[in-house]
């Protein structure tokens, strides 16, 4: 009885009343907002700005003295840097335009399907190899491309490999690298983009069907441009992923006898740099020039991408 | 993000290390698979030293895996093992020097720590490439010298006569390559079998120091002849480009009629189901082979290293630990050629009553053993990775050591230089 009067009586209390209500809501929920961003902002911290602020430091001193550039200078007259940093360009052209391409054409054809099992079934097959580690998916590649155990031995044969060493020659690498990436991140950025097109009005879609707009065209004046942000958003998360390169490589290293050096990309050199020569300084270095390179990219696909506009 | 997860692995593992380390009465070490055994041997025989062993890749195939994890340690200040084995031999380089004001890793186990009669029981020069300016920083293992090992029921067979010199063994394998299709003399598809087995033993000045100062020759005398050797063989097919441990050799492992390598073949290679799987009385231990006109040297292929820490709490287990570890006549060696003398006696007498092996094989191992050419250096990188860059790929898309040499060459500077060596 008592909770049925206060009831009736909140529903009768006045309008100013009303929006007091509204306004401890909010600021209840801030409070959440507030909890969840703290934790967020805690770990940002220790792991992303504290290590970022103690890698300034050790780029520019050596044995705790103010060095200038000096360590940059050293790295950039490694022999090792300018083809790991082409190793590492080239292997994000590849992925990247394979990415945006791949990515944006399969979502389109995935939402178009009209069977809602076939949809979700795909959907999910696209996501499997993304719920693998990446160490564990090059383990995997490594029997595909072995011409030897692979299942697509053919395939591999008619590109001229006859051995595991012969697949994974350095020219060839930053392709096998963009397979086994886009393999393993594809995806997720599918069902990323699926979203995305839920998110367009389906009035909009049907006036355009009625002004007569072909699938086709839908897609390239319609759902494309408004999946601008979200393309912008993989673009730079993949592109701040793959200057890191570093796990692939790696165990392609050791898998292949070395023929995939230890030296291929430029996170493999700050770890070499760090623990095969003692240099932290110059290992800051090169994870210094990494950081504001992939920053100044990010900034660019903010803007250019429209990511931080308020619809 | 893929550091990341790197990162975090790596911090996992520092610190279960680190937790254990701090424990005044047990030791951590840190061996591969292989020696697995041999420290749950020491365990079962010593129960009152709690040891906690980390098992990693023992640094094989150069990979650094003991220098960065000892850097980490140095970095964070703690978290050192007490007991290390890599499995390559040239870790004495770093191990020894202060890095970044943190006292260098290795601990002297001469001079007091181990006394001298111990280890005057090592097989004379067992312990130079650990061996700095007198001062000793590790143990060996085991000897890994490189013999000519050659099945004799295929040559008698074919009615050849077992090659004694470099010559012969090209020689032979013209004539496999004429009359006996598919048999062939070994393979050069890892990095080490060219460097240490032929280009070591062919006495060739590809890898060598002078205090601060590496040099590496490939177009002396020596060099130009094991390039020719292997170019000649690689192109008749009596050498192949498989590893010897990979799935393709292992299934053409009947067809292999002789292939030189290391004393740790015996256990690794023949007597291993897994590779060539060896009938007990085919195969048989020769001497090493030689240049027709030169001296008679052999080449080496690692033969593992214990180390101590310099920061252990606990130096009484550690020397408990190593005296077993390499001296213990059932442990020894772990497979191999025991570097400690007695110990070796008793693998060698061992073998030979096992009868697996034909010929003298207590005299080809003795004889390997005490003929490892000492011109070959010991710095702090391996010629491993320049080969396994350059030259391993360059062979399979058809070139040759003559074509690949002088890249191989600058690639083994370079490393130099990167790592603190002056290169003329």
């Amino acid at each position: 009885m008592t909770t049925l009067d206060q009831s009736t009586a909140r529903s009768t209390t006045s309008g100013r009343k009303a929006k007091g209500q509204r306004h401890s809501i909010e600021r209840a929920q801030g409070r959440m907002g507030t909890a969840f961003v703290s934790l967020y902002t805690l770990f940002l911290l220790a792991f992303g700005v504290l290590p970022a602020l103690y890698a300034i430091y050790l780029a520019f001193t050596k044995k705790g003295a103010f060095v200038g550039i000096d360590n940059f200078l050293k790295v950039f007259k490694d022999y090792r840097f300018w083809p790991a940093v082409e190793h590492v360009g080239i292997f994000l052209v590849v992925w990247l335009i394979m990415l945006v391409i791949l990515v944006v054409l399969l979502s389109l054809l995935v939402h178009s399907i009209g069977i809602r099992w076939l949809s979700t079934g795909t959907r999910f097959l696209f996501y499997i190899p993304g719920a693998l580690a990446g160490a564990s998916s090059v383990m995997l590649w490594l029997f595909v491309l072995d011409p030897t155990v692979s299942p697509v031995g053919f395939l591999l044969r008619a590109f001229g490999s006859t051995s595991l060493v012969d697949a994974v020659q350095v020219d060839r690498l930053p392709f096998v690298l963009a397979v086994i990436a886009f393999w393993t991140g594809a995806g997720g950025w599918i069902v990323v983009m699926y979203g995305a097109l839920n998110n367009i009005p389906k009035d909009v879609i049907e006036a355009a069907r009625v002004d007569g707009a072909r699938p086709i065209r839908i897609a390239w004046s319609i759902q494309i441009p408004l999946m601008r942000k979200w393309i912008a958003y993989m673009v730079i998360m993949s592109f701040a992923g793959g200057t890191q390169l570093f796990v692939e490589p790696r165990v392609l290293s050791q898998a292949s006898r070395g023929v995939v050096g230890q030296d291929y990309s430029l996170n493999q050199l700050a770890f070499l740099y760090a623990f095969k020569q003692s240099d932290f300084n110059g290992s800051a270095a090169i994870s210094l020039m990494l950081l504001a390179v992939a920053l100044g990219l990010s900034v660019y696909f903010v803007f250019k991408g429209g990511l931080f506009e308020r619809v | 993000m893929n550091l990341l997860r790197t990162t975090v692995a790596l911090s996992a593992i520092f610190a279960a290390g680190a937790a254990f380390a701090q424990d005044a009465t047990g030791i951590t070490v840190w061996a591969d698979a292989n020696r697995q055994p041999a420290v749950e041997a020491f365990i079962a025989a010593h129960p009152e030293v709690p040891v906690n062993l980390v098992v990693d890749d023992g640094s094989s195939g150069a990979s650094g895996t003991f220098q960065t994890k000892i850097s980490l340690a140095d970095q964070a200040g703690e978290g050192w093992p007490d007991v290390v084995f890599s499995t390559q031999n040239n870790d004495a380089a770093w191990a020894t020097k202060e890095t970044n004001g943190v006292q260098a890793f290795a601990q002297v186990l001469n001079e007091g720590f181990l006394g001298e009669e111990f280890l005057k029981g090592f097989t004379p020069g067992a312990l130079d490439p650990v061996t700095v300016d007198g001062k000793v920083y590790g143990l060996r293992n085991d000897l890994a010298p490189v013999l000519f090992w050659y099945n004799k029921t295929l040559l008698d067979g074919f009615g050849y006569a077992a090659p004694t010199t470099w010559e012969e063994y090209q020689a032979l394998g013209d004539k496999l390559a004429a009359d006996h299709k598919g048999y062939f003399l070994g393979g050069i598809g890892d990095a080490f079998e060219g460097p240490y087995i032929y280009y070591w033993s062919g006495q060739a000045p590809i890898f060598q120091l002078e205090g601060d100062a590496f040099k590496s020759n490939t177009t002396d005398a020596n060099s130009v002849k094991v390039s020719n050797l292997i170019d000649h063989m690689v192109a008749n097919k009596s050498l192949t480009l498989d590893s010897v441990f990979g799935a393709s050799f292992v299934a053409t492992a009947a067809n292999l009629v002789a292939i030189p390598g290391p004393a740790w073949y015996a256990g690794a290679l023949f007597q291993n189901p897994g590779g060539v799987n060896a009938k007990a009385g085919d195969w048989v231990a020769a001497p090493p082979l030689h240049w027709k006109d030169g001296e008679k040297v052999t080449g080496n292929v690692g033969g593992g290293v214990w180390y101590a820490s310099s920061h252990s709490a606990n130096p009484e287990a550690i020397k408990t630990f190593l005296q077993f570890i390499v001296s213990d006549p059932k442990v020894a060696g772990t497979g191999g050629l025991p570097a400690y003398q007695a110990a070796a006696d008793a693998w060698l007498d061992g073998q030979v009553a096992s009868g697996f092996y034909a010929g003298d094989f207590k005299a080809a191992i003795n004889t390997a053993a005490s003929s490892v050419w000492n011109g070959w250096g010991y710095p702090n990188f391996s010629p491993e990775t320049a080969w396994a860059k350059i030259i391993t790929p360059g062979l399979v898309a058809g070139k040759t050591m003559k074509d690949l040499s002088a890249d191989w060459q600058q690639e083994m500077k370079n490393e130099a230089q990167v790592v603190g060596y002056t290169v003329e």
